[in-house]
């Protein structure tokens, strides 16, 4: 079996952003390979650049590492300028002027996050090739291929923030059932007018689906369970 | 202006991409976008679709913008690069209008420009990858052109991108004619983005039309075209066959 510990840390991954009425809701998986090895299967791939912006990060760990680091620096001396909070437009171009012009060299898809005053909940998709798409939804990662269909069944204007954080939460667990590269526990992140709420979703409280069975503490459980001589023929 | 993170030379796999800044291969693409000059003015229609590869992943892109009063900019190609284009544009017009001196850039003046930054872009091995139309009308000239990811630049009564040119471009020399009123050209339009939606996998059916005159330049709200499905032929297409086909 070749784990090929040498590779490039990737977070495979699934990310999702969500607007509903009133904010956003972000969502993402917490698993980072190094090839067929996973490295962390706690990391956190929802990331803060300022108060009110968040931004899902997927693709090559390092390079989204290092752009958000350089954009978060970025923020936080246009937010001392300004005298004010930094708008998710703004953000989102940040990230775009890094991802575009930087192009060849970077492999990371991100999805910003936020609320601010002039505009409300935003969310905005950034692809590898630095595009910026304004969208009231957006998915993300290898695991969003899985995705499409069920959100365009299941997406609806105006959720309440309930309702949205269930959506992003099924869609990982949905996603992490599926894709190999994504997995661990589910985290959300819901932005606001009134702040900032972080939730955590650990791996063996989410919903079972297809072919997936109740985990148990051991078979001794299930034998003793069934009945006085249950391997008796 | 471009902010570049520092790196040093990595893996052999990436030295290629590393020593010189050049855009190698397009991510998020738009498909074809068709022209025609009309009795009076310019028609341009794309789809709003923004494909990853062969994944139809963006629904709502708009692939033509107007620039300046007189002028209308439709894109195929990476979309990262046309919005780059847009605020190269944006740039233009705003530099336009400080002169104010009552001149205005038209769509003759804007598709030199684009001609001169694609070809430049491309001496240099890093084009901007798209293939652009642009259309227009000043003091009752009506302008239709076209500038290519290499730079090939010219102008003519009906223009398309992509597979356009393969598919309504014939159409188009069938059909098309000077006097063209509105109501035709749309017609005339539809039948070639329709045969793009049967034909082009890239295509999706969600569109916009927009329309230059003298008065101005608008753009459609988005909309969907009928598509037929209808003929015998093709509720049994094996029925009398030897085997499968």
């Amino acid at each position: 079996m070749d784990l090929n510990l040498d590779a490039p840390h990737s977070m495979g991954t699934t990310i999702i952003g969500v607007t509903y009425n009133g904010g956003v809701v972000l969502g993402a998986d917490s698993r980072t390979s190094t090839g067929m090895y996973v490295a962390n299967r706690a990391s956190d791939k929802i990331t803060q650049l300022t108060d009110n912006v968040y931004v899902c990060r997927s693709g090559s760990a390092a390079d989204s590492q290092v752009v958000s680091d350089y954009v978060r620096y970025f923020l936080h001396q246009h937010t001392i300028q300004l005298g004010q909070p930094a708008t998710v437009k703004v953000s989102a171009n940040l990230i775009r002027m890094l991802a575009y012009n930087n192009k060849n060299m970077l492999q990371t898809g991100l999805i910003v996050g936020g609320w601010d005053k002039y505009e409300g909940g935003k969310i905005y998709g950034i692809p590898l090739g630095g595009t910026v798409v304004e969208q009231p939804f957006a998915i993300g990662g290898s695991g969003s291929s899985y995705l499409y269909g069920f959100f365009d069944q299941a997406w609806k204007e105006n959720m309440t923030k309930e309702e949205a954080e269930q959506l992003v939460v099924k869609a990982v667990s949905l996603a992490i059932a599926r894709d190999g590269a994504s997995g661990g526990v589910v985290r959300t992140v819901i932005i606001n007018e009134e702040g900032v709420t972080r939730n955590f979703y650990p791996g063996d409280q989410l919903q079972l689906w297809h072919e997936e069975l109740e985990p148990q503490n051991s078979l001794l459980d299930i034998l003793n369970a069934a009945g006085p001589e249950p391997m008796a023929m | 202006m471009t902010f570049t993170i520092p790196i040093e030379n990595g893996s052999e796999l990436k030295n290629a991409e590393a020593d010189s800044q050049r855009t190698l291969y397009p991510y998020v693409t738009g498909t074809s976008v068709v022209a025609i000059k009309y009795k009076d003015g310019i028609l341009m229609a794309s789809d709003m679709g923004g494909s990853y590869g062969s994944t139809l992943r963006y629904k709502n892109i708009e692939r033509m913008k107007a620039i300046g009063k007189h002028s209308l900019l439709g894109a195929s190609g990476e979309i990262s690069d046309f919005q780059e284009i847009l605020r190269y544009l944006d740039e233009l017009v705003l530099n336009d209008n400080m002169w104010d001196d009552g001149n205005s850039l038209g769509p003759k003046e804007v598709h030199n420009y684009l001609t001169r930054v694609m070809y430049n872009r491309r001496n240099k091995f890093n084009p901007l990858w798209n293939t652009l139309v642009l259309g227009g009308v000043k003091n009752g000239e009506k302008y239709l052109g076209m500038v290519s990811m290499i730079g090939v630049s010219f102008e003519d009564n009906h223009v398309a991108t992509g597979f356009g040119n393969h598919l309504a471009r014939p159409i188009l020399r069938d059909e098309w004619r000077e006097d063209l009123t509105f109501e035709e050209g749309v017609k005339l339009l539809e039948k070639c983005m329709r045969v793009l939606l049967y034909r082009d996998r890239s295509a999706i059916n969600k569109l916009q039309i927009a329309k230059m005159t003298e008065e101005g330049v608008t753009v459609s709200e988005p909309y969907s075209l009928r598509t037929f499905w209808g003929f015998s032929a093709f509720t049994n297409p094996t029925a009398g066959a030897e085997g499968s086909w």
